[in-house]
C-alpha cells in the first residue's frame, strides 16, 4: 500500500508545490489537500481537496477514512491581514494545530508527522547569540508570528509525548525566496524603497522554494529522524547587501518613527510587528544538524537564492551595467584629467 | 561552522592576488562582472586582441586554479574545455581561464556565465604620457571606484558573523591608521606569540572610556602580524543595540560576548579577543590607571579549555591617558541607559571638541601563549584550575603593564 499523506496550508505557494511533488511521487499513493482558499491551478488525480477549516469534524472524517499515514502541517501562518486579523491568525495558527493534532491522536495509521516551523522561535534582540542551534535556550517571542510557532511547536512536543509511535519532525525554516513565494518578505522587497532601521544591518537567511520543497518532501517520504532541524540556504546575506541586490533604494527611519512607519507600511506587505524586529537585528541559525541527521544539504545558498527572487521578480533601479559604465566613465575621465595634468603642468 | 573564506583566483592589475571574497566559482563578484564584459566585448568583436601595453590598463588575470564544482549540484559540469588566450609579453604566468562556473538548473544566468578567455579589452591603444607622481593618484582612484561599485551593488560577502573583510579594508582601517600611527604613534612588541594559523583567544587589559584599545590590537594584527588576522572581538551587547554602532560593530568583526558565540569562533579556528574587564575596566577613574580590575567570571579561560585554544595576553599602556576620567555621573548614565558617563578635563566641558583624545604614547606587548590543550577539556569542569588560569593571565598582563610604564619615558613620549 502506497504512502497517504494529508498536507495542510495546501493553498499557499510552499503547498502547492508539495502536493504536485508529491503527486509525482509513484510511492504516493493519495494526497489529501488541506485549505480553505481555492488552489489557483486544478489539482493532480492523486489529490482530494478537502476545503474545510481545521476545525472542522469532516477533517477527521477524511483522516480516518482515507487512512492516513503521514501528516505535513504547513499551515501555520504569518500574515496577520490575509488571515483576518491578528485575533484571527492566532485563532488558526493555535487552535487549528490543537485540532489537527486531537484528530491526529485519534488517526490510528499515523506514523509521521512533519511541522513546518519557522526560525523566528528563536526571536530577535541585541542580545542573541550570532548563530542559533537548536538546543540554545531563547526568549520566547511575545507577540506575532513567532509566538504562534512556539505554541504550536509545545503542541506538537507534547502529542509526540502522547504517541510515541508518530515520528515527529519539526522544520525550523528560514524566510523563504524564490520565483513564485509571496510572503511578507518577499512583498517587503517589492516596495519601491525598502525601509530599513537607521544604523542597523541585521544578518539574514534565506531559503529557496525549491529547497523548501525537497526538504519536506524527503522528511515526509525519506527515512526522518525525530527532532527538530533549521533549514535555511548556506552563507548569510545583510539586509543593505540585499536591498542593493534587488536594485532598491534603501530609506532609514530613525528607531523612534520605526513603529509608526511599520504599520504604515505594513498594510501592504503584512508585517506583524516581530518581523520589524527581525529587520532591526536579524537572526541566523546553524544548519548543521539538518545536515548532518537528515542528509539535506540546500542546492542554492542564501546570497544564491535571494539572487534568484530578484532576477525573476523584482525591477531593479540600478543595474549592474550602468554602475560599469559608471565606474569606467568616471576613471576615462579622471585618467584624461591625470593626462591633462601630466602634459601641461611643468615638474 | 564558518566555511574557510576563499580569495578571489583573479589578479589585480597591479599583478597582486585579489584580496576579495570569492564566490563558489573561484571568483569575486567585481572580477566575475568583469569577465562578463570581456566576454560580451569579444563576441562582439572577436578578432581584435592586443597585449597589453604599458601603462594601458592591463587586465585581470585569472591564474589557473583547480576547479572546484558547486558542491549543492552533485551533476555539475567539467569545467569547459580551454580556449588559450593570447600569451601577453612579458608575462611569464599564462593568460588563463576561469574553472567553469557552476550552471544552476533554471537559473536564469546559466548562459551568461559560459566560460569565457579572459583577454585585454580591446581598447585603442594611446600613447601614454607618463603621469608621474599622479599613477599613484590613479590607481587609488580606481580601486576606489571598484569598491564603490561593489557596494552600490551589494557584491560582497560576509561570514554568517556579519564580518565584512571588504569594508574594514577599504574604509574602517583606513579611517583608525592615522590614530594609530599617527596620533598614538603605537608600537607592538611580541607579535611573533600569536599564531599565524589556527585559532588562539587574546586577552587585554581595557581601559580608557570608548574601547579604542580594541581597535588598536586588532589594527596591529591586522597590519603588523605577518598573516594579516583579523580578530574576531567579543563585545558587550550595548554595542550591539546602538545605531550605527551595531552595523558596525559586526561588520568589523565582532560578536556578543558569550559562550556560543566565542566557541563558535574558536572552533572555526579564528583569533578571538576577549576584555574580560568590561565596563569595570573602560570606565574606571584616572587614579586607578593601569591597576587591573577583576576578570570578570572567567568564563574565557573555560572556553579556551574547552576548544583548546591558547591563551595570548596583551598588555596595552597608553589607553588610559586618552580620556582621563575624573568623575563618573552616575545618574545621568542611568538615565542615557550608558554604563557610566565620563566627565574628563574636556569633556564634556568642550563640547564635541573634549571627544578628542590625548595625543599618549602607546605600546602594545603580546606576552608569550599560555597553553590549554595539554590541559585538556576536563580541566573546564574543574573550578580551581580555572580561578588559577583566570590569575595567571591576569598577573601577565599586570606585570607587562608595570614594566612597559616604568620604561616609558613620558606619557606623551
Amino acid at each position: 500500500m502506497g504512502r497517504r499523506v494529508l498536507v495542510t496550508g495546501a493553498a499557499r505557494s510552499t503547498g502547492r508545490r508539495l502536493v504536485a511533488a508529491l503527486a509525482e511521487e509513484p510511492e504516493v499513493e493519495l494526497v489529501v489537500a488541506v485549505d480553505e482558499q481555492e488552489p489557483a491551478e486544478p489539482l493532480p488525480d492523486k489529490v482530494k481537496r478537502l476545503a474545510v477549516d481545521l476545525r472542522s469534524p469532516a477533517l477527521i472524517r477524511t483522516v480516518q477514512s482515507a487512512g492516513i499515514d503521514t501528516c505535513a502541517h504547513l499551515g501555520v501562518t504569518a500574515e496577520p491581514r490575509a488571515a483576518g486579523g491578528r485575533a484571527s491568525m492566532k485563532e488558526r495558527n493555535v487552535l487549528g494545530t490543537m485540532q489537527l493534532l486531537a484528530t491526529a491522536y485519534h488517526a490510528p495509521e499515523l506514523r509521521r508527522l512533519v511541522l513546518k516551523s519557522t526560525t523566528a522561535v528563536y526571536g530577535a534582540t541585541a542580545a542573541d547569540p550570532a548563530v542559533w542551534t537548536e538546543s540554545m535556550p531563547h526568549e520566547t517571542p511575545r507577540h506575532g508570528f513567532g509566538k504562534d510557532a512556539i505554541e504550536v511547536e509545545d503542541y506538537v512536543r507534547s502529542f509526540e509525548r502522547r504517541r510515541p509511535d508518530v515520528a515527529v519532525t519539526v522544520l525550523r525554516l528560514a524566510n523563504q525566496v524564490g520565483p513564485n513565494v509571496d510572503n511578507p518578505l518577499t512583498r517587503y522587497f517589492e516596495l519601491p524603497v525598502c525601509p530599513t532601521v537607521l544604523g542597523f544591518d541585521p544578518r539574514l537567511q534565506f531559503l529557496h522554494e525549491e529547497d523548501t520543497a525537497e526538504v519536506l518532501l524527503r522528511t515526509i517520504l525519506g527515512p526522518a529522524p525525530d527532532g527538530t532541524f533549521n533549514v535555511a540556504g548556506d552563507g548569510v546575506v545583510l539586509l543593505s547587501q540585499a536591498i542593493r541586490i534587488a536594485g532598491k533604494a534603501p530609506l532609514p527611519i530613525p528607531e523612534p518613527l520605526v513603529n509608526r512607519v511599520a504599520e504604515l507600511v505594513g498594510r501592504t506587505v503584512d508585517f506583524s510587528p516581530e518581523q520589524v524586529r527581525f529587520l532591526q537585528y536579524g537572526r541566523v541559525a546553524a544548519t548543521s544538524a539538518a545536515r548532518e541527521q537528515l542528509g539535506f544539504i540546500p542546492k542554492w545558498s542564501s546570497l544564491q537564492a535571494f539572487e534568484d527572487f530578484a532576477a525573476t521578480r523584482l525591477r531593479k533601479l540600478v543595474t549592474e551595467e550602468q554602475v560599469a559604465r559608471l565606474e569606467r566613465d568616471a576613471l576615462g575621465l579622471l585618467r584624461r584629467a591625470a593626462e591633462w595634468v601630466a602634459r601641461e603642468v611643468p615638474r | 561552522m564558518t566555511p574557510p573564506r576563499e580569495r578571489c583566483q583573479a589578479r589585480t592589475r597591479k599583478g597582486d592576488r585579489c584580496r576579495n571574497p570569492a564566490g563558489p566559482d573561484g571568483l569575486c563578484a567585481l572580477h566575475r562582472r568583469q569577465l562578463k564584459e570581456v566576454a560580451a566585448a569579444d563576441s562582439a568583436k572577436p578578432t581584435v586582441r592586443r597585449g597589453a601595453k604599458r601603462g594601458a590598463p592591463e587586465p585581470h588575470r585569472v591564474v589557473p586554479s583547480t576547479p572546484e564544482p558547486h558542491r549543492a549540484i552533485p551533476d555539475a559540469p567539467e569545467p569547459q574545455p580551454v580556449i588559450p588566450g593570447p600569451q601577453s609579453p612579458g608575462t611569464a604566468e599564462p593568460q588563463s581561464v576561469i574553472p567553469g562556473p557552476p550552471i544552476r538548473e533554471g537559473s536564469p544566468t546559466a548562459e551568461e556565465e559560459a566560460p569565457v578567455v579572459h583577454t585585454s579589452p580591446d581598447e585603442t591603444p594611446r600613447d601614454e604620457p607618463d603621469l608621474g607622481p599622479l599613477e599613484p593618484v590613479l590607481a587609488w582612484a580606481e580601486e576606489a571606484l571598484e569598491f564603490l561599485g561593489r557596494r552600490v551593488l551589494g557584491e560582497y560577502q560576509v561570514d554568517e558573523f556579519g564580518h565584512d573583510p571588504d569594508l574594514v579594508e577599504h574604509v574602517l582601517a583606513p579611517l583608525l591608521r592615522p590614530l594609530y600611527r599617527h596620533w598614538w604613534r603605537v608600537e607592538t612588541r611580541g607579535l611573533e606569540h600569536v599564531p599565524s594559523t589556527g585559532p588562539a583567544l587574546v586577552v587585554g587589559n581595557h581601559a580608557g572610556t570608548l574601547p579604542f584599545d580594541a581597535l588598536m590590537v586588532a589594527l596591529a594584527l591586522l597590519d603588523e602580524h605577518p598573516a594579516h588576522r583579523s580578530l574576531r572581538m567579543l563585545a558587550a551587547d550595548l554595542a550591539f543595540d546602538l545605531p550605527v554602532v551595531a552595523h558596525l560593530a559586526r561588520k568589523s568583526g565582532n560578536t556578543l560576548a558569550c559562550a556560543e558565540d566565542a566557541t563558535r569562533l574558536l572552533e572555526a579556528g579564528e583569533l578571538v579577543g576577549v576584555w574580560p574587564e568590561g565596563y569595570k575596566g573602560l570606565g574606571k577613574p584616572y587614579r586607578e590607571r593601569y591597576q587591573l580590575q577583576r576578570f570578570g567570571r572567567g568564563g574565557f579561560v573555560e572556553i579556551a579549555l574547552r576548544t583548546g585554544a591558547p591563551i595570548v595576553p596583551v598588555a596595552v599602556v597608553g589607553s588610559e591617558e586618552i580620556y582621563p576620567m575624573l568623575a563618573n555621573l552616575r545618574r545621568l548614565a542611568r538615565l542615557l541607559g550608558f554604563p557610566y558617563f565620563p566627565v574628563t578635563p574636556t569633556f564634556p566641558a568642550l563640547g564635541p571638541l573634549g571627544a578628542i583624545p590625548l595625543p599618549s604614547k602607546w605600546l602594545i606587548e603580546f606576552c608569550p601563549p599560555i597553553d590549554t590543550a595539554s590541559l585538556g577539556p576536563e580541566a573546564a569542569m574543574d573550578p580551581m584550575t580555572l580561578f588559577d588560569l583566570t590569575d595567571q593571565v591576569r598577573d601577565t598582563i599586570q606585570q607587562t603593564v608595570h614594566r612597559n610604564l616604568l620604561a616609558r619615558r613620558s606619557v606623551f613620549g
